[in-house]
């Protein structure tokens, strides 16, 4: 049995087999209950799940340092930010605590929090509510980065990352919320973190895409004169390297795109990974499409910020002419 | 509309035993001669093992070290009002309060090493490794207590920070977070007069810090912190409030009588006057005093504790040392994940390798 559901439906559904199946998930955040959360992806919990289902106090410091202690006390925690950008005011506890509640306690206190996030531009938003800040997360230790780009993959790694028994940031990509449909498998389905796939096969050259940005990629690509290959890494930590490097050896070619600022953003990691592992098999330079380094401007600006069709069409035409 | 009043607030403040050593006899919590003995003892316990840490450190065989000296019934008279399932989630100045729980001296001191080995817990342990970020654990202990009160269990959740940590945003969080969600949390603020250098009377114009709890609809208590039973009763009697979902704040007013840590020198920051007046009251001598008038505790016994505690500081140093001493480096890739990510098992094996050592797992 497969239902056609949208990410926001495999948000939920997800969500809702995992109270289920655990007595210990515990779902919080501003306004997940009665309203069902800005975007409706926790709707009806509440109702389903009175007990475990809480509209938090509002301010996010108190709301990733809270989780950290309901998971200390054997709870699972489940954790809704409002929009990635306000994870920032709780950046301290996820890097000071949530992240090293394991090492530092070797082992004898570990933190299976779940933090759901909205991220990325595109959706006309006030400020403050469109940043990518992947590369901030992984670059923490002790923390996972998960990014789905659809519906099944939503449902497959959340439920993961939910079972998962370190912190996870989950990035639901805002902009694709509504934006397609697909059958999602019903009942207990997991996608394994840190593996990524290879969303469409070829041999001229590789494109790593993540979140929107790869069905942006996958639009792009379907115009260029080449056998491309997409690989989508699904989780930015851990981070799969030998799907990405096994594909750049194939093709020899390798774009990344990402909405994120370039400096220090992703791309720069899996081109540094790749110099590492396919540096004899690359037949040009690889190439990065991404998001520049200016604060994410507000909506007049933004799609001229975020990487186009054609940007990343040239982009793997530049990786493919020399 | 005229001008009204919609709400009046008034803090109390509780002493029992004073400084000039009258006690008020009814309020004395009912406290078995062994109990007191015991709390006697933890916080002489405490006391040594700071004055030695403190040595210690100056002969750069500990780091950096936050001593305890003066808050010790403040420290010692709270986690003895705890039950055993409690948790303790401490800042980082807890050594009486640790000691107390439980912890091992050893341990205390493998922390000060560097060693995370020193934080390590057990299965049933239920004290957090100290947090060192100033007020972030107040919310911690604000979650443990919050998960105690959906399951309708019993265990309190007892946060330690100091007066500067009433200044952060995390702890005005925590405060106004369980009192919304009916967590069973204690607050216990030990307001030991300065944060690092800055005096309380910069940190806030609050007339307490106990009011803080006012704004957040949770009760606010303040106590005289160097009295071992006033501390012990308010605790008490907020441990009772939270057991039923009422989240309490306790000021214990004292004072830190050492340095911040062992990188500050109090002497550019603190009036002599001033100090002179806090030894006059210190909490071990007041507690002391008390014993002995009514028969506890004896010459004998003081001399003995002196001899066995000796023993035991010293036991402590050589068993941190050892530790120290046997420390293995690849360690710290092991408790990064519950499972080692591929790319991290490739710079465990590199580590292995540039240390010469065998290459884990193999």
């Amino acid at each position: 049995m497969a239902n056609e559901l949208r990410i926001v439906e495999a948000v939920q559904q997800a969500l809702d087999e995992e109270l289920a199946r655990d007595d210990s998930v515990v779902l919080f955040g501003e306004d997940v209950g009665v309203t069902g959360g800005v975007f409706r992806a926790t709707d009806g919990l509440v109702d389903a799940y009175p007990e475990r289902v809480y509209d938090s106090t509002l301010g996010e410091s108190g709301i990733v340092g809270v989780g950290i202690g309901l998971a200390a006390a054997g709870m699972t925690p489940v954790a809704e930010i409002q929009f990635q950008s306000f994870l920032y005011q709780g950046f301290a506890q996820l890097v000071q605590h949530a992240a090293r509640l394991r090492s530092r306690s070797r082992g004898g206190f570990t933190c299976p929090m779940t933090i759901r996030t909205p991220y990325g531009g595109g959706i006309r938003a006030l400020e403050h509510h469109s940043e990518s800040f992947e590369a901030g997360f992984a670059h923490v230790p002790g923390l996972k980065v998960v990014v789905p780009s659809s519906p099944t993959e939503t449902k497959g790694l959340l439920t993961a990352s939910i079972r998962d028994p370190d912190p996870v940031v989950f990035m639901e990509p805002t902009r694709l919320y509504r934006a397609m449909r697909e059958p999602v498998p019903e009942g207990d389905y997991t996608l394994p973190l840190g593996e990524a796939t290879v969303v469409e096969a070829g041999e001229d050259v590789t494109v790593v895409a993540w979140g929107s940005m790869l069905r942006t990629t996958l639009s792009a690509v379907d115009g260029v004169d080449a056998d491309v290959e997409v690989v989508n890494p699904r989780t930015i930590y851990p981070l799969d390297t030998e799907t990405i490097t096994e594909s750049v050896k194939k093709t020899g070619r390798c774009v990344v795109v990402h909405e994120a600022p370039m400096t220090a953003g992703l791309g720069a990691e899996i081109v540094s990974r790749l110099t590492e592992t396919a540096f004899y098999h690359l037949e040009s330079p690889p190439e990065r499409v991404t998001g520049y380094d200016v604060p994410f401007p507000m909506f007049a600006r933004e799609e001229a910020y975020l990487p186009s069709e054609e940007r990343v069409r040239a982009g793997v035409e530049r990786a493919l002419s020399e | 509309m005229p001008r009204t009043t919609v709400a009046e607030f008034t803090v109390e403040s509780l002493g029992i035993l004073a400084p000039d050593g009258e006690v008020d006899e009814e309020l004395v919590p009912d406290l078995s001669e062994e109990t007191l003995r015991g709390m006697y003892r933890t916080m002489r316990r405490a006391r040594r093992l700071d004055e030695r840490a403190i040595a210690l450190q100056r002969r750069g065989e500990l780091g950096t070290y936050a001593p305890g000296i003066g808050q010790e019934a403040a420290q010692v008279a709270s986690a003895t009002a705890l039950a055993d399932g409690d948790w303790v989630v401490p800042a980082f100045r807890e050594q009486a309060a640790l000691l107390t729980r439980g912890t091992p001296m050893h341990a205390i001191l493998a922390y000060a090493m560097g060693l995370e080995e020193g934080a390590a817990v057990g299965p049933d342990d239920r004290t957090l490794p100290p947090s060192i970020p100033v007020g972030s654990q107040a919310l911690h202990a604000v979650g443990i207590g919050w998960a105690y009160a959906m399951r309708n269990e019993d265990p309190v959740a007892l946060a330690y920070f100091g007066d500067g940590a009433t200044s952060t945003g995390d702890v005005m969080e925590a405060f106004n977070s369980a009192g919304a969600y009916g967590a069973q949390t204690v607050f216990l603020c030990q307001n030991n007069q300065y944060a690092i250098s800055t005096p309380r009377s910069k940190q806030s114009r609050a007339e307490t810090l106990a009011q803080k709890a006012i704004g957040a609809g949770i009760r606010g208590i303040q106590v005289d912190g160097n009295d071992a039973l006033a501390v012990y009763e308010a605790t008490r009697e907020a441990l009772d409030h939270a057991r039923d979902g009422d989240p309490v704040l306790v000021e214990a007013l004292t004072y830190r009588r050492s340095m911040h840590t062992t990188s500050d020198d109090p002497r550019k920051y603190r009036q002599e006057d001033e100090e002179v007046d806090w030894d006059r009251r210190d909490p071990i001598l007041r507690l002391e005093s008390y014993l002995r008038e009514r028969g506890i505790l004896t010459d004998d016994d003081v001399a003995a504790l002196e001899a066995e505690l000796e023993t035991e500081v010293a036991d402590a140093i050589e068993r941190a040392k050892g530790m120290a001493a046997d420390v293995d480096p690849a360690d710290m890739f092991e408790h990064a994940y519950g499972e080692m990510p591929p790319w991290l098992e490739r710079q465990l094996t590199a580590f292995s390798g540039a240390q010469g050592g065998a290459v884990d797992g193999e």
